[in-house]
């Protein structure tokens, strides 16, 4: 059986909505009732039926109205995708992987066949069914990075590795929790990290930096990283800044669980076998307060997070305020019974 | 997690003697599926079972990265080493069932380059077979300058020259043939990148002349895998598995912590990628560094040893592992 793809929006009349089956394989980002910063890698394999890592890359409902989003996004602004010279190989590589993936996954979506060089594609919820050459970028109608990004959820960075350094030479980014691609296009992973607060000093990113320049083809890793959005938007660029700042100005306590969503990234980290490249899918999944809280787990546990997060974190992740309206809505919710240990719903 | 890579489970398909020194050897993998992409430059972990004994060599795959039906490896036989080519030369048939890791790239083209520049000595034209093949079928600009002892030892020289023609220049040490690398050096156009892979005395002796000219040095790579040497045997404390063992005169120190049934996570098995680095947390007696990882500062401070080709003399050595 297919996925049934939803009609929404991630803007104006702001229409997007989980399923039932859909706010349960959340991927809530919490295993404890605190947060703070770890390098929290772990391997990149299938995980239960029914959650986000049945497949490695991952398709869910709001497929097509995300892939709408996007479009909407890079006709106004063609600089969310960004590549290059050097790293046409790589969106090579980024295409034959997304290819593969959704294929192995969706079969009833999505169809690979390939003839030598000769590929033929077709993903049906889009409607598209395309021949081309794979390593001639002419039979394309895009870059091959681009042409498969606007066909597959999530934003892309493709990160060239060379003097010891990962450097974000290509991307499409149109999904963001408050960065811009074309500010950090050309960056090395230092450069581009360093407005986060508190993990240079702990020697995060250098560990990390270590750990991603060795990530070997056909182990990929992953992490979670969270943030908070208010109306499910999925472009809230410092581009677009004027357009989203201002919203976390109209949090009240009536449309706390309308208005506020919880955010989280699934990062993933893959080897490119021809360009010897990383690519690092950064897929954004929103679930709205109202729908957290049918799991009375997860409503205590964030609870719990936002109430203690360290000052520095919540100004980072732009919390701070509407931090106070949430906590005493969530407030609600806790009974200060104890939550079981790990990520799911009880 | 473990740093290692995933296995492939291969079959010898062909065994080629290229000339009195070298055979090639093809593998396809025994499921009969392709083979994964790699780039041109990447190198696989071949497990060789002895009898008892298990050596992990790495070698460079010398195919197209076009064609993944199969992976080809040129080994040059070493009649003093410590036995991993003559095993391969020996013992390695048609048919016989091995076991590689996935391709790793530790020497990687720069794909910003507007020219690549390669200079090979020896077997160490093997990593240039596939990055040339990777760039000429992208339409890419390079040139290849190959030094070898003689016409015969010239290791797919000829088939070079076919394919590249005059992009490729030899140089034949029996006739005195010498790249002018001074002047080859001074006359390459701005982006241009150097590649060096052969004896280290090349690599020094590249480099060197490529920094006193003012290349900056992230335009300079090289490859140089150290084969582990051999050496007086030696005993050694694990002191975190809490075992001792005994490193024998034609074993590294990776493969007795290893055989003791300890893993230390690994990539290159040559000094070069940092993987294996272990904490020393006593000694006495001194230390035979032969790695390319470790600072000058870490060799004589005694703190850390690469156990893939870096060897101990003396009365103790307690590691962290």
């Amino acid at each position: 059986m297919g996925i049934t793809f939803r009609k929404e929006t991630f803007r104006d009349d702001f229409t997007f909505k989980n399923s039932p089956e859909h706010i349960r394989r959340f991927p809530f980002p919490f295993n404890e009732d605190a947060y703070m910063y770890a390098v929290n890698i772990e391997p990149h394999v299938v995980g239960p039926k029914g959650s986000v890592l049945e497949n490695l890359i991952d398709v869910d409902e709001h497929y097509v109205a995300e892939m709408q989003d996007r479009a909407l996004v890079l006709a106004e602004d063609p600089l969310r995708c960004q590549s290059l010279p050097h790293m046409t190989l790589a969106g090579w590589d980024l295409l034959e992987l997304l290819m593969e993936q959704q294929a192995l996954g969706y079969p009833e979506h999505f169809t690979l066949e390939r003839d030598g060089d000769r590929w033929h594609w077709i993903n049906r919820p889009l409607g598209i069914d395309d021949t081309f050459t794979f390593g001639d970028t002419s039979t394309l109608p895009y870059g091959p990075m681009e042409y498969i990004t606007r066909q597959s959820q999530g934003d892309f960075c493709i990160l060239d590795q060379r003097d010891g350094n990962l450097w974000m030479d290509a991307g499409m980014v149109t999904t963001q929790a408050d960065w811009s691609l074309d500010f950090d296009i050309g960056m090395n992973f230092f450069e581009w990290h360093a407005p986060v607060p508190l993990a240079h000093e702990k020697g995060i990113f250098v560990r990390a930096l270590k750990f991603l320049t060795n990530i070997q083809q056909g182990k990929p890793a992953r992490r979670l990283n969270w943030t908070m959005t208010i109306n499910p938007r999925l472009d809230t660029s410092p581009e677009n800044y004027h357009k989203w700042g201002p919203d976390r100005a109209t949090v009240t306590p009536e449309n706390v669980g309308d208005k506020v969503h919880l955010r989280v990234e699934l990062q993933s980290f893959w080897r490119l076998p021809r360009s010897n490249g990383i690519v690092f899918p950064i897929r954004c999944y929103l679930i709205k307060m109202d729908e957290l809280v049918t799991q009375p787990k997860w409503a205590r546990r964030l609870h719990r997070v936002i109430r203690d997060l360290p000052e520095e974190l919540a100004t980072y992740k732009g919390l701070t305020r509407y931090r106070p309206t949430l906590v005493e809505w969530l407030s609600k919710l806790d009974d200060g019974s104890a939550t079981s240990p790990g990520f799911g719903p009880d | 997690m473990s740093t290692g890579t995933t296995k492939l489970d291969v079959v010898v398909s062909d065994v080629v003697p290229v000339n009195d020194l070298v055979t090639r050897f093809h593998f396809r993998r025994r499921d009969g599926e392709l083979l994964p992409t790699f780039s041109g430059g990447a190198h696989v972990v071949v497990e060789m079972r002895d009898g008892d004994r298990t050596r992990l060599n790495p070698y460079s795959l010398m195919g197209s990265p076009l064609d993944t039906r199969e992976y080809t490896i040129s080994v040059r036989r070493d009649d003093v080493g410590r036995g991993g080519s003559l095993f391969m030369h020996r013992q390695v048939k048609p048919g016989l069932e091995m076991v590689i890791s996935y391709p790793v790239n530790l020497f990687s083209l720069d794909l910003r380059a507007r020219k690549h520049l390669m200079l090979a000595g020896g077997i160490g034209i093997t990593p240039f077979m596939a990055q040339t093949a990777q760039l000429a079928g992208a339409g890419g600009n390079f040139e290849l300058h190959y030094t070898c002892r003689t016409a015969s030892l010239g290791t797919y020289a000829d088939l070079l020259r076919e394919r590249y023609g005059n992009r490729v220049r030899l140089y034949h040490d029996d006739r005195e043939e010498r790249i002018d690398l001074e002047r080859l050096l001074s006359s390459q156009p701005l982006g241009t990148h150097l590649y060096v892979c052969g004896p280290a005395g090349m690599i020094n002796w590249v480099r060197g002349r490529a920094a006193a000219l003012g290349w900056p040095p992230e335009t300079v790579h090289f490859e140089h895998f150290a084969a582990p040497q051999p050496g007086a045997p030696f005993d050694v404390t694990l002191a975190v598995s809490g075992k001792t063992i005994h490193v024998g005169e034609q074993q590294s120190l990776l493969e007795a912590i290893e055989a003791a049934g300890v893993d230390p996570p690994y990539l290159c098995r040559g000094g070069v990628c940092g993987q294996c680095e272990t904490n020393v947390i006593s000694y006495d007696g001194k230390f035979i560094h032969n790695d390319h990882w470790l600072s000058e500062e870490d060799h004589r401070s005694g703190c850390k040893i690469m156990p893939c080709v870096s060897r101990f003399e003396g009365k103790s050595l307690v590691l962290e592992r």
